[in-house]
């Protein structure tokens, strides 16, 4: 008997005004695993995401986490039920000290009255001494980090990250990579969108393929491009062969 | 902490112990009001980012609470401003609604509510209830140094809720729900909850400081109450001095209010006009005050 997913999507659906940006998504994800989510710009991805998190109710399909249907519930729920992301574009609270960013989130965003040891969680992103700064000072790359920060301080056992790696330099993503797979390893599930095929490759264990809101693929990566309709998405579809 | 509970309490005992030296009380409660409607506007504003043009909705909403608690249950004053603030509380929730809109939207929402309270209270139909536009008149109950002392005590209470706003869970994540909901909700926190919290709590401070009003002034018309004057004066008071602190509201009122005592009682309505292109100068200009400017030099400002 196979164990249960993590998270499980079904036919998934949402549309802005005439616009169907998730056209009946389906996938899953279990515990301790990375699945990466890949496509073209405005393929859907953030937008699955966000969905998954409580942005958007979903109009159709389901969300099942841990055997429960969890989709239209309203974000603090979902953060209280174990599942969390970060944002393409985090929106930290600029005012507020780096440590107060993640403060409040430890201590609104977890089920368990557990302490989160914040100085050790902010070095664990590479924002130690940065603590006593406002988060305004920091610039969008620890901005990222502090987001991932304040996402691992509510316990999460579902964690979905939105091109995290966008703008590291190669040391920095290395060091993210290990991060992520540290993560997994300790048994969260995780979604990541990413662009870089090469951190993709690196951290992911299977890959789902979006085109305009379906899934074109699902497999590992490197399966993924020697497929055909996954090739034409990426390269447009006039090359021929 | 530390030198927010000074600064509280030295306001509180001047606010206290000023009539003893100072023959002129009405002007020291007036003081007293509007310290306490700048903390007011500061916890809902500076808190939650809502702008709330119509505040003056609750102030008349206490202030015709403890009357009609006075004139048609004969209470006595203190339980009539339970009354009072059961009134503005009782607005609140019945406003909660605009908290769905944003910005403008519920700044002008806001506004238009606090004037409907006027039309529905000043009525000539309901003046078996209200009084309508012939005002109220509370003789009986009229006791200008107990109510002066309660209206300390209720100033004394908000800056408590300041202090506690300040340097409490619940005040760090109205201030995430204010910098950004989005990311507040994936803090774990219930945005929703929280600003309704926020606007009851700024509606419990406007509408106790109101049912004392009724009670100090006894005698008073419902444009009184409701003018628009209370809610543009204790907003750039609030915004001028700093919001999200608690000196800042304080130093506004304490400039700003004076200066109008000084010289702008002889030609109120341009101060209005002052004060409503002030506020626009400051969202603009110094969205954080003056206390912001301390901060730049260095001074560290509770
Ligand atoms: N809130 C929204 N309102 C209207 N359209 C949206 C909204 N969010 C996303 N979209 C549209 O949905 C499509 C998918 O966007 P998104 O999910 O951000 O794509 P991706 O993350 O894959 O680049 C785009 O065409 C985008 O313009
Ligand atoms: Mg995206």
């Amino acid at each position: 008997m196979s164990p249960e997913p993590l998270l499980a999507v079904s036919g998934l659906v949402k549309s802005f005004g005439g616009l169907v940006v998730l056209d009946g998504v389906n996938f899953h994800v279990m515990p301790g695993e990375i699945l990466g989510l890949v496509g073209p710009n405005g393929s859907g991805k953030t937008t699955c995401i966000n969905v998954i998190t409580g942005l958007y109710k979903p109009q159709a399909g389901s969300i099942t986490y841990r055997g429960r249907a969890v989709g239209g519930l309203p974000s603090h729920r979902l953060v209280h039920l174990g599942i969390n992301r970060t944002f393409q574009v985090p929106k930290p609270f600029l005012p507020l000290t780096v440590r107060q960013n993640v403060e409040v989130a430890a201590a609104y965003g977890r089920p368990d009255d557990l302490a989160v040891d914040i100085d050790a969680l902010l070095a664990s992103v590479g924002l130690d001494g940065h603590a006593g700064k406002p988060a305004a000072a920091l610039n969008s790359i620890q901005q990222k980090m502090l987001d991932l920060a304040r996402a691992l301080a509510t316990g999460p056992r579902l964690l979905c990250v939105d091109e995290l790696a966008a703008g590291l330099n190669p040391a920095e993503l290395d060091g993210v990579a290990q991060k992520l797979r540290d993560l997994a390893r300790g048994g969260m599930g995780l979604l990541v969108v990413e662009h870089l095929m090469g951190f993709i490759d690196q951290v992911t264990d299977r890959v789902i393929v979006l085109n305009a809101g379906r899934e074109i693929f699902e497999g590992v990566l490197a399966e993924a491009v020697r497929d055909r309709q996954v090739v034409d998405v990426f390269l447009g579809t006039d090359h021929d062969d | 902490m530390r030198s927010a509970l000074v600064t509280v309490a030295v306001v509180v005992a001047a606010a206290a112990l000023l009539p003893l030296a100072y023959a002129n009380q009405l002007l020291l409660f007036n003081f007293v009001v509007f310290l306490t409607l700048a903390q007011g506007v500061n916890i809902i504003y500076g808190f939650t980012g809502y702008l709330p043009f119509g505040y003056v909705g609750f102030f008349g909403a206490g202030a015709y609470g403890f009357s009609l608690a006075v004139m048609h249950l004969h209470l006595a004053p203190l339980p009539a401003l339970a009354c009072a603030a059961a009134a503005a509380v009782l607005l609140g929730l019945l406003l909660t609604p605009l908290l769905r809109l944003s910005g403008a939207y519920f700044a002008i929402a806001n506004l238009a509510a606090s004037q409907a309270m006027l039309q529905i209270v000043s009525n000539p139909n309901l003046t078996d209830i209200t009084k309508g536009p012939y005002g109220v008149s509370l003789s009986g109950v009229f006791s200008p140094n107990l109510s002066y002392g309660v209206a300390v005590a209720i100033l004394a209470a908000t800056l408590a809720v300041m202090v506690f706003l300040r340097h409490s869970r619940f005040g760090l994540a109205l201030q995430a729900i204010r910098e950004d909901p989005v990311t507040a909700g994936m803090a774990g926190i219930d945005v929703v909850r929280g600003r309704t919290v926020a606007w009851l709590l700024s509606a419990l401070v406007a509408g106790s400081i109101g049912g004392v009003f009724a009670w100090y002034v006894s005698v008073f018309y419902p444009e009184t109450v409701f003018s628009p004057e209370f809610s543009i004066f204790a907003i750039v008071f609030a915004l001028f001095g700093g919001i999200a602190t608690i000196t800042g509201p304080i130093l506004g009122v304490l400039i700003l209010y004076g200066i109008y005592n000084a010289i702008g009682i002889s030609a109120p309505q341009y101060f209005q006009l002052i004060y409503g292109m002030l506020i626009m100068g400051l969202v603009l200009f110094l969205p954080n005050g003056i206390v912001s400017l301390f901060k730049r030099w260095g001074f560290d400002v509770p």
